[in-house]
Order: C-alpha cells, then structure tokens, then sequence
C-alpha cells in the first residue's frame, strides 16, 4: 500500500460527517477548527507550529521574530469604513501584534479574476499603501496571478508579515493565570454588521462603519509600559466568544465575563436583534482582548483609553479558575450561561 | 437600546421573581410555545431565577423544527435541479434530510441562496426570467401574510418561473395535540406573542376552556417572560383559565385583519406532517386555487413523496414538552449543531441549540460557577 492511500485512508474528519468543504468552513468556527486540528495540524506539526495562536513566535540568528499569514476574500470589496486592501494589512500587522511584535515588512499576493477592473485593483492597492503607512510596514515583495473569469470573486490578497519581539515576556494563551483581567480594547460587532449590511442590502437609520483598524500601536503600548500583558488575541471571524473559547481551551482555564460590561453600539445590538445574531460571534477587524494581571488592570485601561482606537475599552471579566476550559457569561438580569463558540456560519433567523 | 434594555432590567426581574415565588403553593408546569421565548429562557437564564416550583417545558414553536423530514427532501430534491434558484431563510439551511442538506447542496454547486424577505425571492424570478425560483415557505402564522404576499404579487404579475414550497403550520392545532395526548404534562402555556401580533387571541379561548388551561400571551424579553410566568400562576393557583394579554404593546384580541385576509385569500387550512409529532389535520396551510398553480411541490412532481423521520432524534419528545434537551442520550455527543440528527438541534430557536449553546457545561462547573458568581 502506498504512503498516499494510507493517508487517506487514516483521513480523520470520516467521510461521511462533511465529504466536501462548506463555507462554514472557513465560518472561524467549531467546523474550521476542526479541520485544522484534525486535517492541516497533524501534517504540519513541528515545534514551531502552533495552531492556536495568531502567529509563530521563532528565533532567528538570535533575533525573536513573529511570523504570520492571511488571506482575504471580502465580498463586498469596498464597504463603510475600509476595504479588502485596508483588511489585508490591517489583518496581518494585527496578527504579528498579538505575538507581541512590532510589525516591519509584509508581501502581498493578488490573486485577480479575469475581467476585473484595472481601476478597481488601482483603489485597492492605493488603500493598501495608506494602511501599511499608517501602520509603519512596508511591502517588499510580492505576486500575482489570474484566473478565469468565474473562478475567483474580482480580487482574493494574501498577506503575510514579519515583525519582530522586542519584550522579554512571551505572549500568549500559556502565560494565562488565574484572576487574570480581561480587556476589551472598544466596541463589539461593527465590522460584520457593515459588511453585512453593505452584502444584503439591509438598510438601517445610520452606516454602520466597520472598526477595520492597525493594533499594533495599541497592543505595543501596553508592553511597553511594562504592563504584566499575559495574552492578546484580535477578534476576527467567530467574535469575540469564538476567540474566547479557543483561549479558555488552550489555556485550560475558566473565563467568567459579564454582559453588562461589554460594549456594543446602540446600532449594532439593534441589528443584532433584527437579525437574531449576538453580538459575540459577530467579526471584528480593529479590536483585541488582553490578559493582564490583576495589579495592572488599572494602568492598562487607562492606556487603552489614552489612544484613539481604544476609547471605549472596557474590563469585560477575569480568569475564574484552572482545570475545566469553559467561557461563562452573567447576564444582563444576574444569571449564568455558558458562551460557545459559534457553530457554523451565523444564518439569519426566519421570524 | 430603547425599548430592549427597559425590559432586561435586573431589579424588575428580580422583582418579578419573587412575585412568583410568593404566588407559588405547588408545583406546575407551564409551557413557553415558541421557540423564541426558548431562547430567551435559556439565553438569560430566566428559569434560574424561578422557584422549584415552577418547571418550564419547551413547545412545539419552531417552524424550522417541526417541518417534517419529507419536506426538506423535497426541498434538497428541488435545490439541485441546474434550472433552480432556491431561495431560502437562513435557517432551514443546515436542517438534515434523510441524504443531506440544503448546505451540502450548495457545496455540490446547487443555486440555493439565502434571502430575508420572500418578496427578495420574487425579484431574484424577476431578473432571471429563465431559471425557476423557488422560496422555502416555513413558518407559523408570523411569517404567512409575508408568505402569501409574495404568491399574490406572482400571480398578479403572472411570473411563470416562481414557485413556493409551502410547509406553513399553524399554533393552535398543535398546542391542542400536546393537551389531547393522554401523556400530556403541561397545566399552563406562555402563547406566542408574534403569532397573536397576526391572529389576535381570540382562537385560544376555546382552548383554555376545554382543556381548563390558562393561557397568556407572552413576548420574546425577560420581564415579558417573567410576568407571563406570574399570570400563568397566579391562574393557576386560582383555580382559573382564561386567555390573558400582558403583551399588549403589540397583540390585541382581534389581531392584524389586513394579514388575515391576505393569508385567507391565497391559504387554505390542510393536514399537516409535523417532524417527530406526525400528522395534525387542520394544522397547517396549504396553497388555494388559483394559487395552487405556485406551488413547487406539485410543479416539480413531488407531491406524493414521503420519507421516515431518523429514529435516534426524540424531537417529537422535545417538542411537546415530554422530554429535555439533555435528557436525550445522543444530546451533545452523536448529535451537536456540526452535525445534527434532528432540526431542534439546527434552529436559532431550536429548544437543543440552544441547551447546547448555553448550557452544554462540564458536568459540575456550571452549577458551582453559578452559586460563586452569586457572591
């Protein structure tokens, strides 16, 4: 039998739960982290491989580097408050943030549809230069492709970014501790509601504009003053809860969060509403949580707060216990639940 | 948010909890009808904060999960002809079948596209004049007058190439099953408030005075919730049965008579297959002459199709009320929202979803976290 057969024989998502990819898939929930666990982990693992994380943490010639890639496949490509140029720099300088890095350089790769718009790909590539300016990268190398008309939705960008450690500490979901603070850097929800709004045509009173921003200065700021930072992880896809949960299970701790505490725009929770959506499984692409000690919750929030993109921050819970990975929310009338990650695509209600 | 945070109020809740509490002499089980006040039960956490008295059983009122197997076949059957486009809510996408669902019909290159309005539906047929566009008609009475609309507006356009695939089903039928079923539990129902916005109550108090049960028209919020609750109670303890309307900043007895009409004009009342319960005659509603020309089912030649409900999924237990979600064996091990056995488990307003969503702890955490975040 040859190494190939045997490889798919041992396939260890069986065949007959999801013989094809869905779009759920890709949904950054239960359904995609199954298959990196399950199908892409295992045939990468090496020490350096780390799924549960934003970013590899590598030693290089005795430089600490974060190393860290993306893809972007927005539709629609242009939406309120950014677009799929902004995404694929802000999305990777964010990544390399997380690690604790200062972002330096990134590539890009375009991936173009036949038939699409030089001037389209002009607006996109103009935005992406503004954002890695306000981001303090740079591009330094990069490629493209085409394909088809009908093979590819206009433009799909890959980035991948190097940044690198200057702080002792390591950052990430093993340096957890219990009575850990949690912060949110603002406002929950306004990126996947404008692109949802902008997708379906669902009109509201006021644009909702999405929170597509650069952490790093933000993130940064609070290593820098010495703030006993233990994680950070930036809310994308999946939200808020999803990023919880995977931390909560990586970690093996008990997160306990409070409803009342997280912020949410007047707008957004109504469109939540409408929608049947909840405002913790909707994506984010400015926003971050932290994990800060609690002698130094105080001092972080404040910085937060200091700097525009972190005006509404807010303490939104603390680390409860180690043992069973759990995320547990009090709600707004004083009782408990539990938080899951989100399952599938979120799918508007019917009534 | 204005008008949402008003009735989420802590203190009123709590209030409202030991009004309850203080009513209460016995126990009694009061069922909430929809799947929405499921949710919201569950989301807030509004039974915890109820004496041991009161047990809350979860009703049949989720369209998704009531729309009988056979249903999504046809659905799955439809959705993968080349010369379809169907539309569907959201929803009802990830429901199984017997093969697959309406999601693995997507991913095999079917059209099936995820709309927010029927009427949505109709302009997709009337911009592709040459596919046939078929809308998934689901729902109770809340979503009918939207339904029936856009088959009056097709029909008025003579639009050749849309079609509905109808499995509407109707409340009142359903909560008389559960209260005729000689193992019936249920001494009281919360009725669903976005069904009366349609249909007024008027049709309940047959119900509550055959059956000798109270009735109360409740919303989708905490303290709406919380007072249905009370009333229910304080009729009960009163040895009284009537229908009651605290919801009225949305209901009244006589309903929305425009909505009537329109659902009367283009709907029939039709037996109707219930996922897990069976058949229930006059319980759903069916398309009239000249409607029936609209209807996909018969365009499509599927009318005579039927399909046997998956043995291992006791939805029919769940849904009237008999059993919880986590008393079923297959509950979160064989059957979770990746990879569901029956639709309760698929829904927003699945009575599973959302014990798995909100409750699926480790075995003692939960528990021993609740009594520690009460200090």
């Amino acid at each position: 039998m040859s190494a190939e057969t045997q490889l798919a024989l041992d396939c260890p998502l069986p065949i007959a739960d999801h013989p094809q990819i869905l779009l759920a898939h890709g949904g950054g929930g239960r359904l995609m982290h199954q298959l990196i666990e399950r199908v892409i982990g295992p045939a990468f693992a090496n020490p350096n491989f780390d799924t549960r994380h934003d970013g590899a943490q590598l030693i290089l010639g005795g430089a600490r580097l974060a190393f860290s890639t993306d893809s972007y496949v927005v539709q629609p490509l242009f939406f309120p408050g950014g677009d799929i140029g902004t995404l694929a720099v802000n999305g990777t300088v964010n990544d390399l943030a997380m690690c604790g890095a200062r972002p330096c350089y990134l590539s890009a790769g375009f991936i173009l549809e036949e038939g699409l718009p030089v001037e389209t790909l002009w607006r996109v590539v103009q935005s992406m230069r503004r954002a890695a300016d306000a981001a303090g990268v740079q591009f330094v190398t990069g490629d493209t492709k085409v394909v088809d008309r009908g093979k590819g939705d206009g433009i799909f960008i890959n980035t991948a970014g190097i940044g690198v450690i200057q702080h002792p500490g390591k950052v990430g979901p093993a340096q957890v501790q219990v009575d850990d603070v949690l912060l949110l850097s603002g406002d929950l929800g306004r990126h996947g509601i404008a692109i949802m709004a902008e997708r379906e045509g669902l009109a509201f009173e006021s644009t909702i504009v999405s929170d597509c921003a650069p952490l790093a200065d933000l993130a940064l700021g609070l290593l820098d003053a010495g703030v006993a930072v233990h994680c950070m992880r930036d809310l994308t896809r999946g939200g808020l809860a999803s990023a919880l949960v995977e931390i909560a299970e990586a970690a093996g701790v008990e997160i306990a969060l409070d409803e009342r505490s997280i912020p949410v725009y007047e707008e957004v929770h109504g469109a939540c509403e409408i929608l049947g959506l909840d405002p913790l499984h909707v994506a984010n692409e400015g926003r971050f949580v932290s994990f800060v000690a609690p002698a130094d919750a105080e001092r972080a929030l404040a910085l937060l707060r200091a700097h525009p993109l972190g005006a509404g921050a807010a303490v939104i819970g603390h680390v409860e216990a180690r043992g069973y990975p759990l995320v547990t929310l009090r709600s707004q009338i004083g009782a408990t639940r539990i938080v899951a990650m989100l399952s599938g695509e979120q799918l508007p209600r019917i009534c | 948010m204005k008008y949402i945070d008003e009735y989420r109020n802590a203190a009123d809740a709590h209030r409202y909890a030991r009004a309850i509490a203080r009513s209460v002499t016995r126990p009694w089980t009061i069922m909430e009808v929809c799947g929405g006040q499921t949710h919201a039960i569950v989301k807030f956490g509004i039974d915890e904060l109820l004496p041991p008295e009161i047990t809350l059983v979860h009703g049949p009122g989720c369209p998704v999960c009531v729309t009988a197997v056979e249903q999504i076949d046809r659905a799955v059957a439809i959705a993968a002809l080349p010369e379809v486009i169907f539309c569907s809510f959201g929803d009802m996408l990830r429901v199984p079948g017997t093969g697959r669902d309406l999601l693995a019909v997507k991913a095999a290159g079917g059209d099936v596209r995820v709309v927010y309005s029927p009427l949505d539906a109709l302009s997709i047929a009337r911009s592709h004049p040459e596919r046939q566009v078929v809308f998934f008609a689901v729902g109770f009475e809340t979503t009918a007058p939207a339904n029936a609309m856009a088959v009056f507006q097709a029909h008025a356009q003579g639009l050749a190439n849309f079609s509905v695939l109808v499995a509407h089903v109707l409340v009142p039928p359903a909560m008389e099953a559960i209260l005729s079923a000689p193992d019936n539990c249920v001494q009281g129902f919360l009725a669903a408030g976005h069904v009366c916005t349609v249909m007024g109550y008027s049709e309940y108090e047959p119900l509550a005075q055959r059956y000798r049960v109270p009735i109360v028209v409740t919303g989708f919020e905490p303290l709406d919730i919380l007072q249905g609750v009370l009333m229910c109670v304080q009729q009960l303890e009163q040895g009284r049965a009537t229908v009651e309307n605290p919801y009225s900043r949305a209901v009244c007895r006589a309903g929305n008579p425009h909505a009537q009409a329109l659902v009367a004009e283009v709907f029939e009342v039709v037996t109707r297959q219930w996922r897990g319960i069976g058949a229930i005659p006059s319980s759903g509603l069916g398309l009239r002459a000249p409607y029936d020309a609209y209807d996909a089912a018969a365009r499509f030649g599927l009318l005579g199709y039927t399909a046997a409900e998956s043995s291992e999924c006791i939805s029919g237990q769940v849904l009237r009320g008999i059993r919880k979600p986590h008393e079923c064996p297959m509950f979160g091990t064989r059957c979770t929202p990746e990879l569901p056995l029956g639709a309760p488990m698929v829904s927003s307003e699945g009575a599973c979803a959302a014990y798995y969503r909100y409750r699926r702890a480790a075995p003692t955490a939960l528990r021993v976290g609740d009594k520690e975040h009460e200090r």
